[in-house]
């Protein structure tokens, strides 16, 4: 196989996976670092930089959309960016001293989990509490658009959201997703927000997030331009795509199914790292 | 405030997507018919890592100079709604989030100039 197919047979597969990442609210991120691994059998640094950067072009773009709809709210983001592009760079600077076993292994078990959490959604929490006092103080209450007029919500437990988020952080730096999954349950589940105005201002946040480690990854070379090129270029058309077809529209199985697709790879991973065959 | 955001975030992906491809069609035509390697880590050289030598490589139109502009235009994409931030809470007058703002800015920074 000569560079021209590579290139050719990378693009539609990345373009395939932000498909079903856009479809399913997944994010295609997860899915790329493990299939140019298991399947292209490139090296989990140069699959992390390319993942990284297919990450920023996605939330980007998808955050240009979201912005608009009212969904995502910038005081909330902009505080978490400080524990997620914290955490992003101390992530980044671990990639060199974790070993490409070690990365395989914790990659496993995120893809594992995130299949989990996707397949059980929890409900969004009402309550006539009245509000916390740290969330008044840095202004992180706000309001939504929802079938029955703009919804205000009350910001809860910011300390453990935070904390979810730099974790989150960490992760992204150093397995090069976007960890948005994990964004949206520390802000989701620990913070109260509504799952609408979490996942978009996740969204927004993963970009932000992944510039952070970006900087390193350039600088240690983890990002190779022959093979983020087709990543990236696929990924973002793909997203494109999904977002087209209408999400919400029949992806419940769609979802069962990506969700196994994660299962299969997360495990694949697992057995890698523990035989340390990379 | 938001729209100028979206305008900015949605230039910065369209505008590097096309040095990014532009770069791609070179590479592919100087390397197309070579065999890839990736399973091995070298790391890249320096011409790719840093600034100066990116923008040496574009100006001889070498493929994978033209892809590495292209995607540091992209990861300077998010960089600039932040730093647009700065102002836009400056204008509000709240000077928390202007100082929460400018510490996710220096972050940033730091990852780009440090090591």
């Amino acid at each position: 196989m000569n560079v021209l197919w590579f290139t050719v047979l990378i693009c539609v597969c990345s373009l395939v996976a932000g498909t079903l990442g856009a479809l399913t609210g997944l994010g295609g991120g997860v899915v790329i670092v493990p299939l140019l691994v298991l399947v292209f059998k490139v090296n989990i640094h140069y699959a992390a930089g390319a993942s990284l950067i297919s990450v920023i072009a996605t939330s980007s773009g998808a955050a240009a959309a979201y912005v608009k709809e009212g969904y995502s709210n910038v005081r909330i983001g902009m505080f978490l960016e400080v524990a997620t592009t914290l955490g992003a760079l101390f992530g980044a600077y671990l990639v060199a001293l974790v070993s490409p076993s070690a990365i395989a292994i914790i990659f496993g078990l995120v893809l594992l989990f995130s299949a989990y959490l996707s397949l059980r959604r929890l409900p969004d929490i009402h309550d006539t509490r009245p509000p916390d006092r740290l969330a008044t103080r840095l202004r992180l209450n706000g309001d939504y658009p929802t079938p029955e007029g703009l919804t205000t919500y009350n910001v809860r437990r910011v300390p453990i959201g935070f904390l979810v988020c730099n974790c989150a952080g960490i992760l992204s730096g150093l397995l090069g997703i976007g960890s948005g999954a994990l964004k949206v349950l520390g802000m989701d589940q620990a913070m109260e927000i509504p799952f609408k105005v979490s996942t978009a201002t996740s969204n927004f946040m993963i970009g932000v997030t992944a510039a952070a480690s970006a900087g390193i990854y350039f600088h240690r070379g983890y990002v190779d331009p022959s093979l983020a090129m087709p990543v990236m270029l696929g990924v973002l058309a793909g997203a494109f795509i999904g977002a087209r077809i209408l999400p919400g529209a029949g992806t419940k199985y769609l979802r069962i199914l990506f969700s196994a697709a994660i299962v299969v790879l997360g495990i694949e991973m697992l057995v890698k790292g523990l035989t340390g065959k990379l | 405030m938001d729209s100028i955001i979206s305008v900015l975030l949605r230039t910065g992906v369209i505008l590097s997507s096309i040095v990014v491809l532009i770069g791609g069609i070179l590479y592919l035509v100087e390397y197309g018919r070579l065999v890839p390697g990736y399973h091995v880590f070298q790391g890249e050289p320096a011409s790719l890592n840093g600034f100066r030598g990116i923008m040496r490589g574009i100006l001889s139109w070498h493929g994978r100079n033209w892809i590495q502009f292209g995607l540091v235009m992209l990861v300077a994409t998010p960089v600039a709604r932040v730093a647009f931030c700065v102002f836009a809470f400056f204008e509000e007058r709240d000077w928390t989030y202007v100082a929460l703002t400018l510490l996710v800015l220096s972050v940033l920074l730091f990852s780009f100039i440090g090591r």
